[in-house]
């Protein structure tokens, strides 16, 4: 089990491998269907974004209401192949680290090796073991989407399984 | 304690424990799936529903669409009003107190406007014998739906065609429904109607086989032919990819084979109220 650093360098990105167990601390911003769909409109009409993409890592995932008391409530990822519309363009524009649960399309995984980026799996529907990894959890734009605006979250020990790699491994054989 | 209490209350049980049937099916892959990385998985959900039963958080962020299945006595003595109102009532209740997520939109298309009550439920009436009522709740995660399919077979495909159809519809899922899956398949009717009886078949206690041993083998045939495509736990291979297998048939027309797969995640959420006649309402 690895313990990095986010963001993750590119030497990082780099070294792992399909089926690394990881371990991220640091920080990770928060989106999936919606914020995909407004991000990407974003890049093709040349409007700033509400955060730089470069280098930084995203994750599908869209919270439970937090208990009164507690960062953030269950808080999972989502499936991963609804934001592969989306995913090579904002590849192409910085980002570095896709974190979800499932496969990813040919072209994700073409946008993925062109770019030195990698793609980790979460476990899937571990909400609550999720949860008790978020130290801090803030809305950075879109907040009327509720349980889809887009978050900035501080987390620590984040667990997670390299799906895709920089180079040629991917887990997704079948 | 009302209806709609007991409502409430199984459902804010549903979504941060799963049914003992459920738990012991993830435990037995758990203990008998061999590769590291699936095997990793297993362990992370079993963690997962350890820390959900000690923080109350709800095990999954998707705490789903609430589908209800009403069988109502013919001679209960309940109007259809009263037990419609105790289940908004006792649905509502439960998503405020639980920190259900805010999963459902008004319209599916244009706007997608948030109702922020997780409401409406979808509810399926259906008559059955007797004066008590039974009321069945899946917490259905869409992860999953979206994976769910409908084949309308040819009449004479017989139940090679059907375990086909359902391999192929499990084979395109993939790692994305958040295997091990529980497995509902709906035989006969209609396009809908086998649709509705996959929803159906969801309901029963994963411990049980279909009461004819032709369907109890079909079942056991399609989880085989499930297993042989090595998704695996988070589909990073292995074993096992399916827990469970249900059918649910009924009557169709000659011309045809209707078959509707309906394809849970390994959290497997489901609230049951049983009321008999003298009962609180």
């Amino acid at each position: 089990m690895r313990e990095l650093q986010l963001p993750l360098s590119e030497g990082d990105i780099a070294s792992l491998k399909a089926y690394d167990q990881v371990l991220l601390t640091g920080k990770l911003y928060v989106g999936r269907d919606q914020v995909h769909s407004l991000l990407f409109e974003c890049i093709q009409r040349n409007e700033d974004l509400p955060f730089s993409l470069e280098g930084e890592a995203i994750y599908y995932m869209g919270p439970s209401p937090a208990p009164e008391g507690k960062v953030i409530g269950s808080c999972g990822p989502t499936t991963s192949a609804r934001m592969d519309p989306f995913s090579p363009l904002l590849l192409d524009h910085g980002l570095k680290v896709m974190i979800g649960k499932g496969p990813r399309s040919q072209s994700v995984v073409d946008a993925i090796r062109r770019n030195k980026a990698v793609y980790l799996q979460a476990f899937g529907g571990c909400g609550a073991l999720y949860a008790s990894t978020v130290k801090s959890a803030r809305i950075i734009a879109f907040e009327h989407l509720g349980p889809e605006a887009l978050l900035l979250l501080e987390v620590e020990k984040f667990p997670a399984i390299v799906a895709i790699d920089s180079q040629q491994g991917s887990v997704f054989a079948y | 304690m009302k209806l709609a209490e007991r409502i409430r209350d199984a459902l804010k049980h549903a979504v941060v424990e799963l049914d003992e049937d459920v738990l012991a099916a993830i435990q037995t892959a758990f203990e008998r799936e061999q590769f590291e990385a699936p095997k990793a998985v297993l362990q992370a959900i079993l963690k997962n529903l350890a820390l959900a039963k000690e923080t109350g958080l709800p095990m999954c962020q998707d705490t789903g669409l609430l589908l209800v299945f009403a069988d109502v006595g013919r001679s209960c003595p309940l109007s259809l009003r009263e037990i419609e109102a105790s289940i908004m009532e006792g649905c509502s209740m439960a998503v405020e107190q639980a920190y259900f997520r805010r999963s459902i939109v008004k319209e599916p298309v244009f706007d997608r406007i948030n109702t922020q009550t997780n409401l409406p439920p979808v509810i399926w009436w259906n008559s059955v014998d007797g004066s008590g009522l039974q009321i069945r709740i899946l917490l259905k995660g869409f992860g999953s739906e979206n994976c769910s399919s409908v084949r309308m077979l040819n009449p004479t495909g017989g139940k090679e065609a059907v375990v086909e159809a359902v391999k192929q519809i499990v084979k395109t899922a993939g790692g994305k429904p958040c295997p091990p899956i529980f497995v509902g398949v709906g035989l006969g009717g209609t396009m809908d109607r086998a649709a509705y009886l996959s929803k159906r078949a969801l309901l029963r206690d994963v411990r049980l086989s279909h009461s004819d041993p032709r369907y109890a083998k079909l079942e056991q045939d399609i989880l085989a032919a499930i297993q042989g495509l090595g998704i695996g736990s988070g589909g990073l291979g292995g074993s096992i990819t399916a827990l469970h297998v249900a059918i649910e048939e009924e009557s169709t027309h000659i011309a045809g084979l209707p078959l509707a797969v309906s394809i849970n995640c390994w959290a497997d959420r489901k609230a049951v109220v049983e009321w008999k006649e003298g009962e609180d309402a």
